[in-house]
């Protein structure tokens, strides 16, 4: 049985909530049930967002996730309002562009992203979320590239269309970070 | 049909507009924005009419209005702006006049806070308004009973002439889950006709009113009466609610929206301690299933019933009368936006149990 509850947390700006949208409409078209939550409100204006996903091959009872499995930390705030919650076992990826420490927790495993040097790379700084997200296909392997590619082709048509490749590639250099 | 990923607001104004709704009338107010904004956009490419009021209570009597001439109709707001409404809502029931009002439940009393709660149960089913009156109220916990319920909503306002209320709690308003379009979209023009709308007589009819005042005591009495016996239909056909594995629990959590799926998820917590616990969900909040909840309460291995809220009590009223003293009801729940986590229920029905 696969259950993933997933926190994705950063400034807002940062791709936080499409990177939470984007997982769980993934997993959706790979055919499992999935639940995408917001936090809302003040905080959402220039501080703090974070979404909770809840992506499973069973029913999900509770979309409210206080124990992620995986948490995506995009800036330093997030890594240290979540990393205690995280479950035993479980995974956090850091944007390492932006947090200045390491993962302190020696019961989870830490995987480090530099997003916003892979964003510069490509010539484009809203590609970030992409390879954050890449490093996560990568680092849990129920989330397949084909899919969330087949996505970008429906969503990056016409004078958009190279958008496709752009992002592919930020998936690919994300889940690089991942392998090496 | 493919699964499509919606979020919960835009999803009940989607579901509202394939319901065959062509007039909303609303105002912002978080956390249910996302209505009126969605509406802005396609209740127009529907043929239909979209208009920011100025005001909640003005947009409660454009309500009336479009609902006297014979319009599917609907509002959307959130606890305060939902108050505001209360006059209308009374008017309409006086009036006998369907419709259908959202309201994406936020902590209060008064401003309160933007985060979701579930402190409206008795303005919703006890009234807030004047006069003996009543609403179905539905209160859904995912976006797929949302999106069925909302056509029903409409279904059941027209067919008993009534105002229908959807009571969300701010958390399924804003989360996105997977639905599919069950139903077919209706057409406005295949909708039964409505003989009593005031839409012109042209000269061939005698004039239909649309009115709540009965000036005369025995009238009003009369009148008061008819919708009392409306209302003894309602209660005797609609009533909604959900088991989960009630059958020979030890523990029956009860709870509507959001908090009944926390109370599943303190279930599992308890069946991993050796404790068997089931969910009794109303769908329905009025009427209340208040006998479906004392069959299942009556069971002999039933030794506690735990309440759930995102309040500080207000359906525990209806559990006990459910329940009506055959076990102990206790009560577990948090307001203004803070939300009750699985531990904290199951070691309610702990507590309950005297463990």
């Amino acid at each position: 049985m696969a259950y993933h509850e997933i926190i994705v947390a950063g400034f807002g700006g940062q791709g936080v909530m499409s990177i939470g949208t984007t997982m769980a409409e993934t997993a959706m078209a790979q055919g499992l049930n999935v639940s995408w939550l917001p936090s809302y409100g003040p905080e959402m204006r220039g501080g703090t967002a974070n979404c909770n996903v809840v992506i499973a091959d069973t029913e999900i009872i509770s979309p409210i996730v206080l124990e992620p499995s995986e948490l995506i930390a995009m800036n330093q705030p997030s890594l240290d309002k979540f990393e205690p919650a995280v479950k035993p076992g479980g995974l956090i990826l850091v944007n390492e562009s932006i947090v200045e420490r390491k993962v302190q927790r020696d019961d989870v495993r830490a995987i480090y992203v530099p997003s916003l040097e892979i964003a510069s790379e490509l010539g484009n700084m809203r590609v970030a979320n992409m390879a954050m997200l890449g490093a996560y296909i990568e680092a849990t392997k129920y989330l397949t590239f084909e899919t969330v590619v087949d996505m970008l082709r429906n969503i990056f048509t016409g004078k958009k269309a190279h958008l496709v490749e752009l992002n592919e590639v930020a998936l690919q250099r994300g889940a690089d970070c991942v392998r090496r | 049909m493919a699964k499509e990923l919606w979020k919960g607001n835009e999803a009940i104004a989607e579901a509202a507009i394939r319901a065959g709704c062509r007039c909303y009338f609303g105002y912002p107010i978080t956390p249910q924005s996302e209505i009126p904004e969605y509406m802005s956009l396609h209740m127009p490419k529907a043929g239909g009419v979209f208009l920011q009021s100025e005001s909640e209570i003005a947009a409660i009597n454009m309500v009336y209005g479009a609902s006297g001439a014979g319009a599917r109709v609907m509002t959307s707001s959130s606890s305060p702006g939902v108050s505001l409404k209360q006059e209308g809502i009374s008017y309409m029931c006086g009036a006998e006049l369907p419709g259908v009002i959202v309201n994406v439940m936020r902590g209060g009393p008064g401003l309160g806070t933007i985060q979701p709660a579930q402190g409206d149960y008795f303005q919703a089913t006890r009234g807030g308004g004047n006069g003996d009156y009543r609403l179905i109220v539905f209160a859904p916990a995912n976006i797929q009973e949302v999106v069925d319920l909302m056509q029903e909503a409409f279904e059941l306002a027209d067919q008993y002439r009534m105002p229908v209320m959807m009571l969300l709690d701010g958390m399924i308003g804003q989360m996105m889950e997977p639905i599919e379009w069950k139903k077919p979209p209706v057409s406005p023009d295949d909708l039964p006709a409505k003989p009593w709308a005031t839409t012109g007589t042209k000269e061939g009819r005698a004039p239909n009113i649309i009115n709540s005042l009965f000036i005369d005591p025995e009238a009003c009495n009369v009148h008061n009466q008819r919708l009392e016996e409306k209302y003894r239909r309602v209660i005797e056909n609609e009533q909604r609610y959900e088991t989960n594995d009630t059958d020979g629990a030890e523990v029956i959590f009860v709870a509507y929206g959001t908090p009944a799926r926390l109370a599943r998820a303190a279930a599992g917590l308890l069946e991993k301690e050796g404790i068997k616990a089931g969910v009794f969900r109303p769908v329905t909040v009025w009427p209340y299933p208040y006998e479906a909840l004392h069959e299942v309460a009556i069971q002999d291995s039933v030794k506690v019933v735990v309440t759930v809220e995102m309040s500080t009590g207000q359906m525990v009223d209806d559990v006990r009368i459910g329940v009506n003293g055959v076990k102990p009801v206790s009560f577990i729940g948090q307001a203004g936006g803070v939300i009750p986590t699985p531990r904290e229920v199951a070691n309610a029905a702990l507590k309950a149990l005297g463990r």
